[in-house]
């Protein structure tokens, strides 16, 4: 093991481009994805004849497939359809398809947990049902979701290192590379990335825990 | 129209990878069980040193990439002189990744069991152990079986880094189908349905019962 060589301020450097890089591709997919998952869940939410059925089944199938499949098929498989992306937003939009499932489920549960007894006090005040949504169920279910957001996000910046595969130039690809250089880095190297990564999302956990204490 | 003959050309290759993606999943699950039920132990035992050991192991490996720990397993190790083949590296390191959920929800499982519990078996004249086996840890099991088996879900979508390594799963063998017929769509959708037989029995599954517990309480 060369700690010494292994991290080198070169290495150092290249590291910290990498994860710059990670989180990037970590903050555009989350925010696509919340969005996207605000309006699946408000659609889900909101009993819509043949809509939210077809929502349902998509979410559902999403849901239950590995990322790393979405991610081979947006990079490898939609350029046969005569769709091609650049590695970055192929990985983006596999993280976004993936996570707005994933978001869509937490608002839907958010929504769920604001007590009937207010729709029903909103309607009968004369508010119609986007109005109740807008002003009284949504603000409230949102304070709520803010903790699984945040482990949602946590989970985000963990899986962008699965675009590795596609070589997207992340935190996990950079590191990769520098281990390829020397086997005594190997070590070296993967125990600095994975003290990165979790100091990040260490403190993120924190937050979120914080967060959660203040709320109950 | 997705082209058939793929899957009927190939079906040996589906069917091997179906085989080691269901192998791997199963195989990680008992081996993150047994850590993460002692890790669990570990965190409420009354020994500060296993407190803290639990914890780390818990919050460090939650917070770091699953396809981290397989490479330290597939690259890593061998940098010292442990080498494993593919299929094992890959599974050890969904076990070790896994057990850091499995121990959160076994915890949150014991935590849920009254504390008068403990304290009535202790002053029974049951020791810490006895009290935790025999008390405590089977009250637990029935509140944990929904969220393990989000865990179990979990692991089967998990396994699909063992492709990442060549570990012979089904993603692994997709890919490798996908070279040789130079065809990416129709054998990733093929893909795909093989996981979601797997996984949608296990959320239907999961989703029944914890509705049935949420009814029993």
């Amino acid at each position: 093991m060369d700690f010494v060589g292994a991290y080198a301020p070169a290495h150092l450097k290249f590291l910290l481009e990498g994860f710059v890089v990670t989180l990037e591709v970590a903050f555009l997919s989350i925010f696509f994805s919340f969005l996207i998952g605000i309006i699946i869940g408000v659609l889900r939410y909101s009993r819509i004849p043949f809509l939210s059925p077809v929502l349902a089944v998509g979410v559902e199938t999403i849901r239950n497939l590995p990322l790393l499949l979405i991610i081979f098929f947006t990079y490898f498989a939609l350029p046969e359809v005569g769709f091609k992306l650049d590695k970055f937003y192929a990985a983006i939009l596999a993280l976004v398809i993936f996570e707005s499932a994933m978001l869509s489920e937490i608002v839907r549960s958010g929504l769920n947990s604001i007590e009937k007894g207010q729709i029903e006090a909103a309607r009968s005040s004369g508010l119609t049902y986007t109005q109740t949504l807008w002003h009284i169920v949504l603000p409230q279910a949102l304070r709520r979701m803010v903790p699984p957001i945040v482990g949602q996000f946590i989970s985000l910046l963990k899986d962008t290192s699965l675009a590795v595969v596609i070589a997207l130039p992340e935190l996990m690809n950079h590191a990769q590379i520098i281990n390829g250089q020397n086997v005594n880095y190997v070590i070296p190297i993967f125990l600095l990335v994975a003290v990165m990564y979790f100091v990040v999302n260490y403190s993120l956990s924190l937050v979120s825990r914080r967060l959660e204490h203040k709320h109950s | 129209m997705l082209d058939y003959s793929i899957l009927i050309e190939h079906w040996d290759m589906y069917m091997q990878g179906f085989a080691n993606t269901l192998k791997a999943s199963v195989l990680a699950l008992i081996g993150s069980l047994a850590i993460g039920t002692v890790m669990a132990v570990f965190r409420i035992a009354p020994i500060r040193a296993l407190n803290w050991i639990g914890a780390a192991y818990v919050e460090f490996i939650r917070n770091i990439p699953l396809i981290l720990i397989v490479f330290v397993f597939f690259v890593g190790l061998p940098a010292i002189g442990i080498r494993f083949d593919s299929f094992t590296a890959g599974t050890l390191g969904l076990t070790v990744y896994t057990a850091a959920f499995i121990a959160e929800v076994i915890r949150a499982g014991i935590l849920a069991v009254p504390k008068g519990q403990m304290e009535a078996a202790r002053s029974s004249g049951l020791t810490y152990l006895q009290a935790m086996w025999h008390v405590i840890l089977p009250q637990a099991v029935k509140i944990v079986i929904p969220p393990m088996g989000n865990q179990f879900i979990n692991l089967v979508k998990n396994s699909s880094v063992l492709g990442v390594i060549a570990g012979l799963d089904l993603m692994y063998f997709g890919d490798l189908i996908s070279s040789e017929t130079f065809v990416t769509f129709d054998v990733y959708i093929f893909v795909a349905l093989f996981y979601l037989l797997l996984t949608i029995p296990l959320s239907l599954g999961v989703g029944a019962l914890e509705r049935r517990l949420a009814k029993s309480r």
